[in-house]
């Protein structure tokens, strides 16, 4: 998103009177202020981490058949905090890709909380090939605090795998329809969220770093979350206005974990109306498209002149 | 993406109760002065420690004199979250610009290197910690479509503590736009050199800077995902001191080289040969008159410069 502005955002401008910002950031703020009221921003961030709310495999339960999961990265080890599987969904096969955390404790510990290694990426990736060779749609559901954060993943190439995941994703030619489930937390989501279509559940949410994360870092106090998260909108709602998701999925009154089945529900209509769009993208532009896609979001203006001449 | 915060120069004035003169290499405390380290490329003449380079000297020390010329300078961070924490956003932004006299922190353009034309996308870790947001990537793109345009590499410097978080999901969404960008390089077969400087931490690495088809990292760069302070606080992991340093990396298979910067130029240059085309002499002045690029304040004003005229400012 473009902001054709006459000098305004340098800082030669910024003297006496605050920034004068375009029409359109005032727009985007004024919608900001306006639901931050209603929204409950915190009571968002707790339904995404209810420990009740239903995960990947609750949803591919109910929305898939003849599911067949894919395990392995063919080169490390079969990571359990992302899960991969061939499925039917609607009469057409489709590749399931999915961050998925653990029930109870021992299951958590296995899963990592959903926080995925280099071979969880690893397997992501060769789920996408796997789909594109064969032509079937690509169906990603995010749910992850983030990428696993430790001296293994690293020395394995986390930041690398994270960027060749986003890459695959963004070369692939078959439908991708992603949809954030829980959390959607920094470049360990996006690695599996670079759709055709994205959508997020009403109460998920999307952003770059968690609220705590967040507060410790420009607060120096993680204890500072709950104004974190209201300063930065990691709801659907703001990610919907600043053109980031392509629609809001509806959950049962309480949140999804309310009533699982009704979730799945409105899931899957979300789920078949996006695959459906995506696929009237013609095959051959589809990487474009995508592209195109991407490219378009961020916000910024322009000023008169560069502050740096050429030289 | 969680940010890293690092200690740039790993100075530590304070440390040991003692004071220390301002001008010490932190690695073997030698003195130095201003100006001869920057004629040194920021080089300890010592030890060989690498400190951070700005991105406009940085371009100076890598094109070829006065061939530089930017692109989407004129755009600037908007704030469309308000977001204010202890100090507004665009308070730190406005602190940032004067600071480093930069719109952003990062530096697109194109210029010339040993006689071979390359676009070029170069960071400054010093506007707000190199922070990647809706600027950064736009302008990351911007080099890319001119590489795409001309038919040129790009070539990326990298000095980044990660995302922006002041612009939350829009700084996320940067990562997937810049790999988009590398995507079309990729398919229109150029080729994309990235060199990653100390710090490339957090959404950065985790995007275009790891997807060179060349990776070249300078001596004693941290370079990870998440910063070892980040790893030590939430896995409760001891980090080895050569944590994410450049020579681990290579050591583990993530970087193709780790050069001196001095030898920087040198190297980029025997790239740029082969990755041309052979017997492709480099003739410096293939350039089109007049290419439209998106983002350029007046192109007019580029072809009228080229032709050695001007035009009246104002
Ligand atoms: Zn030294």
């Amino acid at each position: 998103m473009r902001i054709r502005s006459t000098r305004c955002l340098g800082a030669w401008d910024w003297g006496d009177d605050v920034v004068r910002v375009s029409d359109e950031v005032r727009r985007l703020r004024k919608r900001f202020e306006a639901r931050a009221e209603e929204s409950h921003i915190w009571d968002a961030v707790q339904l995404a981490r209810n420990p009740d709310r239903p995960y990947t495999l609750d949803y591919a339960e109910r929305l898939f058949t003849d599911a067949f999961e894919l395990r392995g990265d063919r080169a490390f080890s079969d990571d359990e905090a992302l899960i991969t599987m061939l499925a039917r969904y609607h009469g057409q096969t489709v590749v399931a890709i999915g961050h998925q955390k653990g029930r109870d404790l021992s299951e958590r510990t296995r899963r990592m909380f959903g926080m995925p290694h280099p071979e969880g990426y690893r397997k992501a990736i060769r789920a996408v090939e796997l789909a594109d060779r064969f032509g079937y749609p690509i169906i990603t559901f995010v749910d992850t605090p983030g990428a696993y954060p430790g001296v293994n993943a690293e020395e394995r190439g986390q930041a690398g795998m994270i960027a060749r995941s986003i890459l695959a994703f963004c070369q692939a030619s078959v439908p991708i329809v992603s949809t954030v489930i829980g959390e959607g937390g920094s470049g360990g989501a996006l690695a599996i969220a670079a759709g055709d279509r994205v959508l997020m559940q009403q109460n998920s949410i999307y952003s770059v770093i968690s609220p705590e994360g967040c507060a410790a870092i420009l607060w120096k106090d993680s204890g500072q979350a709950r104004k974190a998260a209201y300063a930065f909108r990691p709801t659907a709602n703001a990610c919907l206005d600043l053109g980031v998701i392509d629609r809001i999925v509806e959950e049962p009154k309480g949140g999804a974990h309310e009533d699982v089945d009704a979730a799945a529900k409105f899931l899957d209509d979300a789920i078949r109306q996006s695959l459906q769009q995506a696929e009237m993208i013609p095959a051959a532009e589809r990487r474009r498209a995508r592209r195109a896609k991407f490219r378009q979001m961020g916000v910024w203006g322009v000023v008169d002149e560069p502050t740096i001449q050429d030289f | 993406m969680t940010p890293v915060e690092v200690n740039v120069e790993r100075q530590g004035g304070e440390e040991g109760g003692g004071r220390r003169h301002p001008n010490t290499c932190p690695e073997c405390r030698s003195h130095y002065r201003d100006d001869e380290l920057r004629h040194a490329q920021r080089v300890c003449a010592q030890c060989g420690h690498h400190f951070v380079v700005g991105a406009m000297e940085r371009i100076d020390q890598l094109v070829d004199p006065g061939t530089f010329v930017e692109i989407g300078g004129d755009l600037r961070a908007a704030d469309p979250l308000a977001f204010v924490d202890l100090k507004p956003y665009t308070d730190r932004l406005m602190d940032a610009e004067l600071q480093t006299g930069l719109g952003d922190s990062l530096v697109a353009g194109y210029g010339r290197i040993v006689g071979r034309d390359a676009a070029l996308a170069v960071m400054d870790f010093s506007f707000m910690g190199g922070s990647m947001g809706s600027v950064m990537g736009e302008r990351f793109c911007l080099a890319a479509d001119h590489a795409v345009a001309y038919g040129i590499p790009l070539i990326s410097v990298t000095g980044s503590g990660g995302a922006r978080m002041q612009e939350n999901i829009l700084a996320l969404m940067q990562m997937a736009k810049t790999v988009g960008a590398v995507d079309s390089l990729r398919e229109e077969g150029l080729p994309y050199i990235s060199i990653l400087a100390h710090p490339t931490t957090g959404g950065v690495i985790a995007s275009f800077a790891s997807l060179g088809d060349i990776v070249i990292a300078e001596p004693g760069a941290l370079l990870s995902f998440a910063g070892p302070r980040v790893v030590e606080q939430t896995t409760g992991e001891k980090v080895a001191a050569d944590f994410g340093r450049a020579e681990s990396n290579l050591r583990l298979g993530q970087l193709d080289a780790v050069v001196p910067r001095r030898e920087l130029r040198g190297e980029l240059a025997k790239l740029l040969t082969l990755f041309s085309p052979t017997e492709d002499e480099p003739t410096g002045d293939r350039e089109p008159l007049m290419t439209i690029v998106e983002g350029d304040a007046n192109p007019i004003d580029k072809v009228l410069g080229r032709l050695g005229l001007g035009r009246r400012r104002g």
